[in-house]
């Protein structure tokens, strides 16, 4: 009995040590950890909103699909490691995110200016505007007996005419179609096209031709962007809010860890015990949903562990009082987490309601520290309640009959 | 399974077996126990006076001045400069003056930084603004600056975002807590949770301190935290409830309770504002008005837990219980 807690207890710290040793390098690693949002390694977060054109017409989610596919490309130039890129349809949106950017300044000027397609000579010299491209689509061609993966282009009138021009011209020499000043593709011209219905060849999949035509039509209709919000970091300003934001943290956990202990002496030794597992749980959980960290972020996790330290304080406090009353320390044990537990589990589920309504409402921003209020919550339900409680019977177990005095309450009599 | 098992059979064994029900502190061993002991229902209409105190200058505030909301909400441009040198507010004021912009200039960090607001810019004017302060006030790297816009219209969304999530959050809160406790209990926690909120919006508009977008995290945070802080005080008022004898007063009762808890209480308030300090005065600028409204939410939910959410339950049950007796007397 006595020797089966020792020994349980003594696994229980070294597999705890073990896994926090273990945990260390692959949470905190910059490439594979958990990521940095941009406010805490620099880089810049854009909205941009889709204006109508001149012609008043509506924005449609193709129209979307083409913007994003020009953005997608330019980010790629931009050799941002980890781009984040999404389209709302609902507010005809697009929201860039770039944390680690070497040059914010450079990378929104790059992303601003509109799209412009336009086909080339070998030389670089514009031939044609590509707004004279009416169209441009994937399709499988069978005609030649096997299945060719094609994108078809059509021209309107005074674009017939041009590339009727152009491919007489150029034929069997290479046409360069550029989206800015990137040259895309450069397919070689083997018949003179001269009814405005043309196709490029040699795609390998479906999928691929329809990514090029994205491209390609993205350039026939440019959509004017605003950015209507931006966030924008440098990486030194970066770096300094995560050194302060750590060392907050770091700070917070010393002076917890002595105030529990002062207080609670043993039982508070076990509560720290418990928020070291409380801690990594939280980590590794957050690294599993794949949550980016951020400032708010930080400041979520520091503010949960204040509140994961209240339910060890609810519930020693009643230890505390069933001593007082003279139970026995295994009965008086027993009982404070019993009965604290519906107490711990009704207060808990308030601020967990707050953080969901944040988390389904909140910004982006604040979306990150609602995250890492629920995980705390549901994490310190667990060790609070289970895991101290194991631990806290484990120790009663190896010596029933130690002083009271090790659990902060003066020795009766 | 199997250790349950085993220790609830060393349980027996270990002589003398207390059951739970059947032994609880007396009102004067509570008393005994705090050194600081004095009777807290007692003093109620001292603690309602004090909140009426805190509470009328910041609603006659938020209603003449308002709130002194942050770009977040405005829409607007926003940048923090790290100069190579001290620079002068003047300069910086003259450098926007001269590209025809009006806004406000807060210097820190010993002068070499700089938080620039203005309207909301697009990208050619914010370029001009910047080369024209590195002309005129001092030089910076580009690449380091800082910046932040929102367009007037996202600023206007997230506001209604912001209502939206507190209308959900109180509705959620409200409905667990009617569902868990008695109605007197519900509405005395709600109005608890509003004087928390009151003060805490209350001193930020009488001090026009600028509000974010974390800023709204930090008042849901405090609607939790507030019933949370509640709840613990009403569980033990509900479990000493069930104890009562017919002779025993529901004021020494409540009294009791709030000091049963109060170790607890008092203990909770330390270790969160333990953690909310570290990351006011650590944490850097971005994080500055979101902890400073928590450490207010934070020790006005404590205070009021104790001071309000209890007395008002005392007070409203005396009042009705009150009527009832007049109503009628046969029932006791």
């Amino acid at each position: 009995m006595k020797r089966g807690n020792t020994l349980k207890l003594a696994v229980t710290v070294i597999l705890v040590a073990v896994v926090v040793f273990f945990s260390i390098q692959p949470l905190t690693n910059s490439e594979t950890g958990i990521p940095l949002g941009l406010d805490l390694r620099g880089g810049v977060h854009l909205v941009l909103q889709a204006e109508p054109g001149k012609d008043g017409a509506a924005i449609t989610n193709d129209d979307m699909d083409k913007a994003r596919a020009v953005i997608e490309e330019r980010v790629n130039g931009l050799g941002v490691s980890e781009p984040y890129i999404q389209t709302n349809y609902d507010k005809k949106r697009i929201i860039i995110e770039l944390a680690g950017v070497a040059d914010p300044d450079e990378a929104v000027k790059v992303l601003q200016t509109t799209a412009k397609l336009t086909f080339r000579d070998p030389q670089g010299n514009i031939l044609m505007d590509g707004s004279l491209l009416k169209d441009a689509k994937a399709a499988v061609d069978t005609s030649n007996g096997g299945t060719d993966y094609v994108v078809q282009i059509s021209f309107t009138s005074e674009g017939t005419t041009k590339f009727a021009d152009i491919t007489t011209k150029y034929l069997n020499q290479k046409i360069g179609i550029y989206l800015d000043e990137q040259k895309i593709q450069d397919p070689v011209v083997s018949v003179p096209i001269v009814d405005g219905q043309g196709q490029i060849q040699g795609y390998s999949s479906l999928e691929e031709a329809a990514q090029y035509a994205v491209m390609f039509r993205s350039g026939a209709l440019p959509v004017s962007m605003s950015i209507v919000e931006k966030n924008q970091v440098g990486a030194l300003l970066g770096a300094d809010s995560l050194n302060k934001s750590l060392n907050a943290c770091l700070i917070a956990l010393i002076f917890i860890f002595l105030f529990m202990l002062v207080l609670y002496r043993l039982p508070g030794l076990v509560a720290d015990f418990s928020l070291v597992v409380f801690a990594v749980i939280v980590l590794w959980a957050l690294y599993a949903i794949g949550t980016v960290l951020t400032l708010p972020g930080i400041a979520g996790f520091v503010l949960s562990i204040g509140m994961a330290v209240d339910l060890n304080i609810i519930v020693y406090e009643r230890i505390k009082e069933e001593l007082r009353l003279g139970k026995s320390l295994r009965a008086a044990v027993d009982a404070g987490f019993s009965r604290a537990f519906i107490t711990v589990f009704d207060s808990n589920i308030t601020t967990f309601f707050a953080a969901l309504a944040l988390f389904l409402l909140g910004s982006s921003s604040i979306k990150g520290f609602a995250i890492t209020l629920i995980v705390g919550i549901v994490a310190s339900l667990f060790t609070a309640i289970t895991f101290t409680r194991w631990v806290m019977r484990w120790i009663v177990g190896i010596n029933p009959r130690m002083s009271k005095w090790l659990f902060g309450v003066k020795e009766v009599k | 399974m199997a250790d349950k098992y085993k220790d609830k059979k060393a349980l027996k064994n270990t002589a003398p077996v207390v059951t739970p029900a059947a032994s609880e502190a007396s009102y004067d061993d509570v008393k005994h126990d705090h050194r600081l002991y004095f009777n807290i229902v007692k003093k109620r209409y001292i603690w309602f006076a004090l909140s009426l105190l805190l509470l009328i200058p910041g609603i006659v505030s938020l209603c003449t001045q308002g709130l002194n909301l942050g770009i977040d909400y405005k829409g607007g441009s926003m940048f923090t400069i790290q100069f190579n040198e001290k620079v002068t507010q003047a300069d910086i004021n003259q450098a926007m003056d001269s590209v025809g912009l009006t806004g406000s200039v807060q210097l820190t960090n010993g002068d070499m930084s700089a938080i620039v607001r203005t309207e909301a810019l697009d990208q050619t004017k914010r370029d001009e603004l910047l080369v024209t302060i590195q002309k005129q006030a001092g030089t910076f790297d580009m690449k380091n600056v800082q910046e932040q816009l929102v367009q007037p219209a996202i600023g206007n969304e997230l506001k209604s975002d912001a209502i939206k999530a507190l209308a959900v959050a109180s509705l959620l809160i409200l409905i667990y807590v009617s569902f868990r406790f008695r109605f007197v209990y519900a509405v005395s926690s709600v109005i608890a949770l509003l004087h928390d909120i009151l003060i805490t919006l209350g001193l930020f508009s009488i001090f026009q301190w600028e509000i974010d977008a974390a800023f709204i995290a930090a008042i849901l945070t405090i609607f939790g935290y507030s019933i949370n802080d509640t709840v613990v005080i009403y569980d033990r008022i509900r479990e000493n409830e069930r104890r009562m004898k017919k002779k025993d007063s529901f004021e020494d009762m409540v009294d009791k309770s709030v000091w049963q808890t109060m170790g607890r209480s008092v203990k909770t308030v330390c270790t969160v504002l333990i953690a909310l300090l570290a990351i006011f005065l650590l944490g850097g600028e971005s994080t500055r008005s979101f902890s400073l409204a928590m450490i207010i939410g934070v020790f006005f939910g404590a205070y009021s837990s104790i001071c309000i959410a209890s007395q008002l339950v005392v007070e409203i049950k005396k009042r009705t219980s009150e009527d009832n007796k007049k109503d009628n007397p046969a029932e006791s």
